[in-house]
């Protein structure tokens, strides 16, 4: 398989996922453990340096590359000063923008996303962008410096798959640096789809955390995403609008002919 | 324009005759639709819809789960002062009912939030009763700026300020307001409220609006049920928050649904709301409005509270005191109200974890 390189790292895999909605943050670890993921983000708003017991931090594995959000963010003047104090807290250089000014929909603002990753890329953070599908936007990106560009399949937490799919797909024929899926994806099936589809990588959160066992679904989106990179290197046949049979019963008339 | 407009348009809606006309099948199709009207709201409340509370509560818990997953804030309330101006029959506070009344000094506040803080809260609801002589703004913002030492998250639920004050409150670091309007029919409101500042409807109505005008990061509103018919204020409170949360999407609105509680005063509720009724309230909001957040408060008894974890609720309050200065001095003063859930942090974070939540005891910071 080809490797995914985000920020001069090379990830293994091509999961990553989120730590909010969990039942307990014990469970984090063993999540992660059976999802096999290398990258896990974190809202930094949740994040409580003060707490002996409660710091969400401790239950991410070492071995994991943090990925501090910066949900609560309106703006991107706040999302560049969540994305400094997470570096000052010692959480690394990586930050996903979530610039989102709309409470009911959770839809980002791609303007402000933009001019945040400007900033920020330019003090040499590692951006991650949560986008809307929009391709003018995901080369703005681009050119600001994000490290990947992470357009929606469905509005956050809500499990409704790919809805965007025509979208994405001209981001991933038209930019040159790995897209994620992130929110919306609410089945392995779908993060399947989403790898079928040439997506470099998808983030899950709501469908692991929510679901009755977080542990053996992680597993699942585990297994569903390799699946779904796997169909992609591998080249998908083409659809055809009949039908068209593997072994055809008129192909003898044409054998010998251009011999 | 403001919610007083649109209060004006439904306030003499006649409500029974559609829920008289409520149907089964009415039911159904609401229970199976994503995005519901008012029509279906109002239908909610109805009679009716008392048949359907299972099917109300289980697609309750699933928007819920979707939404906020399996976490529940944790915070407490501080009481800083209870003088008031005010005449409200249901409170103690009210100017009239012999108390003892207090007022934290500084070093105080800083005292109760070291006690506080050391249970592990970092979200805190400053309270305080009506008195711009005792407890000006000004007292206000410096409380906010010694609270802000030991608290990520500091809420204010005090007197309807104006918008300029808003913003000197929210520039000192105050992320959420809660205001209740009580009782969203002008006439009883006119009628419970005797006199003081707060007989003023519509500039205790506008407030919520003019702290969202500032920026302010969340509002919580609500109706104090037993003043009127309840099914009546849900319908009011859940088109108030449908205005807000349009009208300023970058503001997450909540709402608190409050019963009255044994007080100093002797008014006693005239409109009885018992659990079923508050569950079903609670649903037909949830259901309306999936993503405002459900906060419940210590008025409701501990095994309620947890029952009610699974419906929809994402915010309680933990290790309450109504007393001014309650959480650490040695002489505190009389409370606001009785509480009925008497647990301490530690007992109610386990109660979650038991109802397997997550309990959360930091979900925002200063930036």
């Amino acid at each position: 398989m080809n490797q995914l390189v985000i920020g001069g790292k090379t990830l293994q895999s091509r999961l990553l996922i989120g730590t909010g909605k969990f039942p307990d943050k014990k469970i984090v670890p063993e999540v992660v453990e059976a999802s096999g993921t290398q990258v896990v983000t974190m809202a930094l708003r949740r994040v409580d340096l003060d707490s002996k017991e409660d710091n969400l931090l401790d239950y991410i594995p070492k071995h994991c590359t943090l990925l501090p959000n910066t949900s609560g963010a309106r703006n991107a003047d706040e999302a560049v000063r969540i994305a400094r104090l997470a570096r000052t807290m010692g959480c690394g250089n990586w930050v996903k923008i979530e610039v989102i000014s709309d409470n009911k929909y959770l839809l980002p603002d791609n303007m402000e996303t933009v001019r945040a990753t400007e900033i920020l890329a330019k003090e040499g953070f590692v951006v991650l962008p949560y986008m809307n599908p929009d391709l003018m936007s995901a080369k703005r990106l681009v050119d600001a410096g994000a490290a990947t560009v992470m357009p929606l399949g469905a509005p956050i937490g809500t499990n409704r798959g790919i809805r965007t799919k025509e979208l994405i797909q001209i981001i991933i024929e038209e930019i040159d640096i790995p897209v994620v899926v992130d929110a919306g994806i609410g089945r392995p099936s779908e993060a399947a789809e989403a790898m079928e589809m040439g997506a470099d990588a998808v983030l899950v959160n709501t469908a692991i955390a929510t679901a009755n066992s977080p542990v053996h679904m992680g597993k699942a989106f585990h297994l569903a995403v390799q699946a779904g990179r796997l169909a992609y290197e591998a080249q998908l046949g083409r659809q055809s609008t009949y039908g068209n049979a593997s072994s055809p019963l008129t192909g003898f008339l044409y054998e010998g002919v251009n011999s | 324009m403001s919610f007083y407009h649109v209060y004006q348009t439904i306030r003499d809606d006649d409500f029974y005759p559609m829920h008289d006309q409520t149907s089964e099948k009415d039911m159904m199709t609401i229970l199976h639709k994503n995005i519901l009207t008012e029509d279906d709201f109002l239908r909610l409340l109805s009679p009716m819809a008392e048949m359907y509370l299972e099917q109300a509560a289980q697609k309750a818990h699933a928007l819920s789960l979707q939404y906020f997953g399996k976490t529940v804030l944790l915070y407490t309330p501080m009481y800083l002062a209870n003088y008031c101006v005010n005449r409200c029959v249901y409170c103690s506070f009210n100017t009239q009912n012999v108390i003892e009344r207090r007022q934290l000094t500084y070093n105080e506040i800083e005292e109760e939030a070291k006690a506080i803080a050391s249970t592990g809260l970092k979200h805190i609801l400053i309270l305080t009763g009506e008195c711009r002589k005792t407890t000006p703004v000004a007292y206000i913002v410096n409380a906010v700026k010694r609270l802000k030492k030991y608290f990520d998250s500091v809420g204010m639920e005090i007197y309807p300020l104006t918008e300029e004050e808003y913003k000197t409150v929210i520039n000192a670091g105050v992320d959420s307001l809660t205001v209740y309007q009580e009782v969203y029919d002008e006439t009883i409101y006119d009628n419970v409220h005797l006199s003081g500042p707060k007989k003023d409807y519509k500039y205790r109505l506008d407030a919520p609006e003019r702290a969202c005008r500032q920026k302010i990061r969340s509002v919580n509103i609500g109706p104090l049920l037993g003043l009127n018919d309840w099914r009546k204020e849900i319908f009011f409170t859940g088109m108030h928050a449908k205005y807000l949360q349009k009208k300023y999407p970058d503001v997450d609105i909540s709402i608190s649904l409050p019963r009255i509680k044994p007080h100093a005063g002797t008014y006693e509720a005239r409109y009885d709301v018992n659990d079923q009724d508050l569950v079903q309230a609670l649903m037909a909001l949830k259901l309306f409005l999936p993503r405002v957040g459900i906060t419940i408060s210590t008025r409701e008894a501990p095994d309620f509270r947890d029952n009610l974890i699974p419906l929809g609720v994402v915010k309680m309050s933990a290790g309450v005191s109504t007393e001014v200065g309650g959480h650490a001095l040695e002489h505190g003063s009389d409370s606001q109200f009785e509480i009925s859930d008497p647990r301490n942090v530690n007992m109610i974070k386990h109660a979650i974890l038991k109802k397997g939540y997550q309990p959360v005891f930091k979900d925002w910071m200063p930036f």
